[in-house]
């Protein structure tokens, strides 16, 4: 019997292969891909047959002019997202405090429903509101401004604006979902300290302060700490979208510059070079985040 | 809970409070009935002034011609048949490895584990992905939807902590009646995972319902293969282009009036890629809402 199970129990291993094939083909064997950056790669050529050039491309990195500017924006938007994370936390409270039960569900379902709308519909809405001939500019002209049709003001070709406008799509796309875990935080909070407070004479801005606030900081940091080694990642199919030749220059961050050089200029090594450096501005940040945790919290996240 | 006088600082709180949350709301679902109401209302009117509030007569032209318009019906196709087949095979996918993981005879389960759940980290890139991609043979396959989003270390690990937490009894009861790894998993594991079976196919179709990128840098040549949410891209920037072309040459007739024809089009498939997800949303918050908690506990 003991025999016949030590055997039996390799099966599990063979129910598990072939998507254990498919995580090695997809997701493992792309890492193997960085030695791109080490040859001149032309597609179609074997790469055993191409020049070894050694760290040219990464050298190239600190020459080219768009090095910086591209890690300027990627940057720029990262913090801008930084610095809106509190929001969800106090979106929630708020939500917390509507006591009429179907009201507070309907915002619920209604605020938390753009998470998960796709990007493409996310920009046709905002073609349609504000491109031109679009719905802003056309209630601003009911009230006489901008009545001149060449006169409209188009938000997405504004380049000034690039950097908060793309942060507020992004908030309004996320700030419900992102605010439902703070929501199930307050509702974990134990009431007895609530009423604890109150016989103490606390009213009800005191209890949020110094009841429901320090409930949710460690919520708050466990999020931020986990989303920080993210962070470059996120918004690449808004920005692709949103781009145009008037915003290209503020709104290419550096997966965008990827793109770019990679796949539309078809130069994959260089490419794949600039995509190990964002790897490793990633990792730079997962261990700040990582050490500032560990002051501040008294431990690692990872 | 409510006390019977209220002070107050705490109403005029409240009434703002009321203000600020329900104007949220307005705005998050306000552009999308802008897309309705437009893409119902006679577009003679239309087209001169956009609806704002209610819609100006009411037609469905927009809806009858987008029927008929070329290559929507076979996009609306593919974009069912690759959220339906995905949905299904990362769902299977997901179920199986999170129950093989909870058996600790499994041998060298701690690594594969860990490889896949390293997943979520390592990422090689777009260009190392899309020359692998290309190697496989995968471009202009309608396989490059489905299988590099098999497998995914996140929904593995919400299937392992909650089979983890099933009562043993149950499976090894299958077990003394001669029940085989794989007959366990589907009369027992399943039936009883069905909350986080369900919570996970609705992020998964979702998901695939949404996308495009793979359809845009793997698949554009083969038009047979064109998702809803490209066919969208396709029509969005067209209309860009033509945006700038009218703004650069100041508006000549001909153009502008090409951007209003697509306009209708261009609303309508944008409000039929949309309503799926607005119709099941309601029902199926509850799971959503399941999968962010099972997430959080994790952390």
């Amino acid at each position: 019997m003991a025999k016949r199970k030590s055997f039996y129990r390799y099966r599990l291993l063979l129910m598990a292969l072939p998507f254990m094939v498919l995580i090695l083909l997809f997701n493992y064997m792309p890492v193997f891909g960085w030695i791109y950056s080490l040859y001149d790669y032309i597609p179609g050529i074997a790469l055993k047959d191409c020049d070894f050039v050694g760290l040219k491309y990464f050298r190239m990195l600190f020459t080219d002019v768009n090095t910086f500017r591209v890690i300027k924006n990627t940057l720029i938007f990262a913090g801008i997202s930084i610095i809106l994370t509190p929001l969800p936390m106090l979106f929630a409270i708020l939500l917390n405090e509507i006591k009429l039960r179907p009201v507070q569900k309907i915002i619920q379902i209604f605020s938390t429903i753009p998470n998960f709308i796709s990007w493409i519909i996310v920009y046709s809405l905002a073609f349609s509101l504000f491109s031109h001939d679009g719905l802003v500019n056309a209630v601003l002209q009911v009230f006489g401004v901008n009545v001149d049709a060449g006169n409209t003001y188009n938000i997405m070709g504004d380049s000034n604006a690039v950097y908060w406008f793309q942060s507020f799509l992004q908030l309004w796309k996320t700030l419900g979902w992102n605010a439902i875990i703070y929501l199930a935080a307050i509702t974990g909070i134990d009431q007895e300290l609530y009423n604890a407070a109150k016989v103490d004479g606390a009213g009800y801005f005191k209890c949020a302060l110094h009841i429901t606030f320090p409930a949710l900081s460690e919520t708050y940091f466990v999020l931020l700490m986990l989303n920080i080694g993210n962070l470059l990642n996120t918004g690449f199919e808004q920005y692709f979208l949103f781009k145009n030749p008037q915003t290209a220059s503020n709104i290419e961050v550096l997966d965008l510059y990827v793109y770019r050089i990679g796949l539309e200029s078809q130069d994959y090594s260089y490419g794949v070079a600039i995509g190990i450096m964002k790897f490793a501005i990633s990792v730079l940040l997962l261990t700040l985040a990582n050490k500032a945790a560990k002051r501040i919290r008294g431990e690692y996240i990872i | 809970m409510y006390t019977k006088k209220e002070k107050p600082s705490r109403r005029i709180f409240q009434i703002f409070n009321y203000i600020l949350l329900i104007g949220f709301t307005l705005i998050c679902v306000y552009p999308f009935w802008t897309m309705i109401i437009y893409t119902v209302s006679d577009p003679s009117v239309a087209d001169i002034k956009a609806p704002i509030l209610f819609p100006k007569g009411f037609t469905l032209n927009n809806y009858k011609e987008i029927l008929v318009l070329n290559g929507f019906f076979h996009s609306l196709l593919i974009s069912i048949l690759r959220t339906v087949l995905g949905t299904f095979v990362t769902v299977f996918a997901s179920a199986i490895m999170g129950y093989l993981f909870t058996k600790e005879e499994m041998p060298c389960r701690k690594v594969l584990y860990r490889a896949v759940v390293l997943t979520m980290y390592i990422n090689g890139g777009l260009i190392p992905t899309f020359i692998l991609i290309r190697s496989y043979g995968l471009l202009n396959n309608f396989w490059v939807y489905i299988l590099p989003m098999t497998v995914s270390g996140y929904y593995i690990i919400l299937i392992k902590t909650f089979v983890e937490q099933l009562p043993k009894e149950l499976e090894e009861a299958a077990v003394i009646d001669g029940a085989g790894y794989f007959k366990v998993f589907t009369s027992v594991i399943i039936p009883l995972s069905k909350p986080i079976i369900a919570t996970i196919a609705v992020f998964a179709a979702v998901s695939h319902w949404n996308s495009w990128f793979d359809n845009y840098i793997y698949t554009s040549k083969n038009e047979g293969i064109q998702t809803l949410q490209y066919l969208l891209y396709q029509y969005l920037n067209q209309a860009q282009q033509m945006a700038d072309q009218v703004k650069n040459s100041h508006g000549t007739i001909s153009s502008a009036a090409a951007s209003i024809s697509t306009k209708g089009v261009r609303m309508t498939i944008t409000v039929l890629a949309f309503l799926p997800i607005f119709i099941v949303y309601p029902f199926m918050q509850r799971f959503f809402t399941k999968g962010i908690m099972l997430g959080a506990v994790k952390c």
